[in-house]
């Protein structure tokens, strides 16, 4: 258990060695910010009319909540250029051979580089959440709403940190990778628009977009619970597999290939 | 499944450390090693010869589990490799041709981060780290980045990472390559040092890296085992030279009826003797001849032609397979 912690904490120190965490973050924490901002100005103009209204939808709903699905945009944006050097540059540096040769199993290695993404994520969401804490000071905040959006934001992001690694598992290019990884995650989050509007059946069900919504809005669903984690499984899986495969390399018994 | 991570057990002595049998390799229809079958005994440095492109990188690859193999099995220190990857590995040490290094880290921070992979805990890693650093010589550059370092440096670093577990097989792909003479020598003598408690295989191009070095030597070629002998049999069995000079002239004919000289030239102010067998038995001989002639010997240097002789015939001088 300890080796997946240690290259856990390598992979999270190698991130923030480099600029680009750096850089990353403070983007990705402006964008949200002015989001947050514009929603929480809109809401001021509305707030008037709102004061007659019985029952009105408080600011939880009105400024949260459609700001953190803007940030969930800027997430999908932001991974796979955190997740595309992972497993990429470790192959194309040689540095994977370094974790191969020690006693540890190539799912230990998947767990650890998982882990130190999802450390890194977890300090971007740290900050997003901030946001909408700093209206404490002004008002009061459906704390329960604010709760189940950060939960759906940081399993969107476990999500998106998994098929990044995947994606970063495939290739010994960076920049082929965070390609992937942006179309691999695009069609996850729009593959519902295939389907006929209204009736969304399987495709539906298979967009990240649908479950998601279901946290901003407070609705903890096990399902979506389930979808999130059969996903992450699935993706981290499949970067296990990958990283079998390579060590067993072109390799073939009698087929003859070029 | 198993996550755990494996610390060494401590091995039976008499046990090989490294047993292969008949390893194979292919790469797609290529095949890049064939049958190779050895073994690798406590106190063995096996120097691995071979042209470029031969095979010496892929069966190394094979043998600490960084590459599956199509046919055959490894078994360190009786471990199976494929049945029990963990408890094999943490046996052996590697250093791969490429050092498998992070530039971004310091020497300390890698080197520990290597020894916590290998299971090691606490102020066990300390140490280890400590003891690895004063072998390989990087005791003043424990602080500095990894990417900041020479060629040299680096790789040294790339050998303290192979034995920082103290590992009982250490296997070492070039390890010499990018270092100055001094470095050299100093690399060298770490791996004889290695070589007395564990079991070393290097693979090399450098000919007298081998004689300086190894006590076996196994050459491949085009992915097969073409020659496997103990470096002592070789030796005793081939050919050799010997380079004399006195302060004296000397005399070419007394060398010449020394037993076991083939024949003697001379070469400028130097003498040199071809021997059969053992140069060894010949140089004694040659000083007691010198002494009681007064020739007042100066230099007395056996020459291993034999090994490069053996390389070039067995890679290079048969034709290529149709």
């Amino acid at each position: 258990m300890n080796a997946i912690g240690l290259i856990a904490g390598r992979e999270l120190r190698a991130l923030f060695l480099s600029p680009l965490a750096w850089v990353i973050l403070a983007v990705a924490s402006f964008l949200i910010g002015w989001l947050f901002l514009a929603q929480l100005d809109i809401y001021l103009q509305l707030q008037p009319r709102l004061a007659g209204m019985e029952g009105a939808p408080g600011v939880t709903d009105l400024v949260v909540a459609p700001a953190f699905g803007a940030a969930a945009v800027v997430l999908l944006l932001i991974a796979p250029l955190v997740t595309m050097r992972t497993l990429s540059e470790e192959r194309r540096s040689g540095t994977l051979v370094l974790l191969r040769s020690a006693p540890i199993s190539s799912t230990q290695i998947v767990l650890g580089k998982y882990l130190g993404l999802l450390g890194f994520f977890s300090v971007l969401l740290a900050l997003v959440a901030m946001l909408p804490l700093s209206l404490l000071f002004a008002g009061s905040l459906d704390m329960g709403k604010l709760a189940a959006g950060l939960m759906g934001l940081w399993l969107l992001s476990a999500m998106f940190v998994a098929a990044g690694l995947f994606v970063s598992s495939l290739t010994e290019h960076p920049g082929v990778a965070a390609i992937g990884g942006f179309g691999l995650l695009l069609l996850l989050w729009v593959i519902d628009l295939a389907a006929t509007k209204g009736e969304g059946g399987v495709l539906a069900y298979l967009s990240m977009l649908t479950h998601v919504q279901n946290f901003l809005q407070g609705i903890l669903d096990s399902v979506d619970l389930i979808y999130f984690g059969l996903g992450i499984l699935l993706f981290l899986g499949l970067a296990v597999h990958r990283l079998e495969a390579q060590r067993l390399g072109p390799m073939s018994w009698g087929r003859e290939d070029a | 499944m198993n996550l755990s991570t494996h610390r060494a057990e401590p091995i039976a002595k008499a046990l090989p450390l490294i047993e292969v049998e008949g390893l194979g390799r292919y790469f797609g229809a290529l095949s890049a090693v064939r049958d190779v079958s050895f073994t690798l005994n406590r106190g063995d440095i096996l120097g691995f010869l071979g042209p470029n492109g031969a095979g010496k990188s892929t069966t190394m690859q094979m043998l600490t589990g960084n590459l599956a193999p199509s046919a055959g099995r490894v078994r360190v220190a009786g471990i199976d490799l494929r049945r029990h990857p963990k408890a094999a590995k943490a046996h052996i040490g590697y250093l791969p041709e490429v050092p498998p290094l992070y530039r971004d880290a310091g020497v300390d921070e890698f080197l520990r981060f290597c020894a916590g992979l290998h299971g090691l805990r606490g102020k066990a890693v300390v140490s280890a780290v400590d003891r690895a650093k004063q072998r390989c010589g990087l005791e003043k550059v424990g602080r500095r980045l990894i990417g900041n370092l020479s060629k040299g440096f680096q790789q040294r670093v790339g050998i303290a990472q192979a034995i920082v577990h103290e590992p009982e097989v250490v296997i070492l792909d070039e390890p010499t390559v990018g270092l100055d003479p001094i470095q050299i020598i100093e690399i060298r003598a770490l791996i004889a040092e290695l070589g007395r408690a564990h079991g070393v295989i290097v693979s090399t191009h450098i000919l007298p890296e081998v004689q300086a070095l190894c006590n076996r030597v196994q050459i491949i070629r085009r992915g097969e085992l073409v020659f496997s002998a103990h470096t002592d049999d070789l030796v005793a069995t081939r050919e050799s030279r010997l380079r004399v000079r006195f302060v004296q002239p000397g005399n070419g004919d007394a060398l010449a009826a020394l037993p076991g000289v083939l024949d003697v030239k001379a070469e400028g102010d130097r003498w040199v003797l071809r021997i059969d067998g053992n140069a060894g038995e010949v140089a004694e001989a040659v000083a007691v001849l010198a002494q009681e002639g007064g020739w007042g010997l100066r230099e007395l240097t056996p020459e291993w032609v034999t090994l490069e002789q053996l390389f070039v015939d067995l890679t290079v001088h048969e034709a290529p397979p149709t």
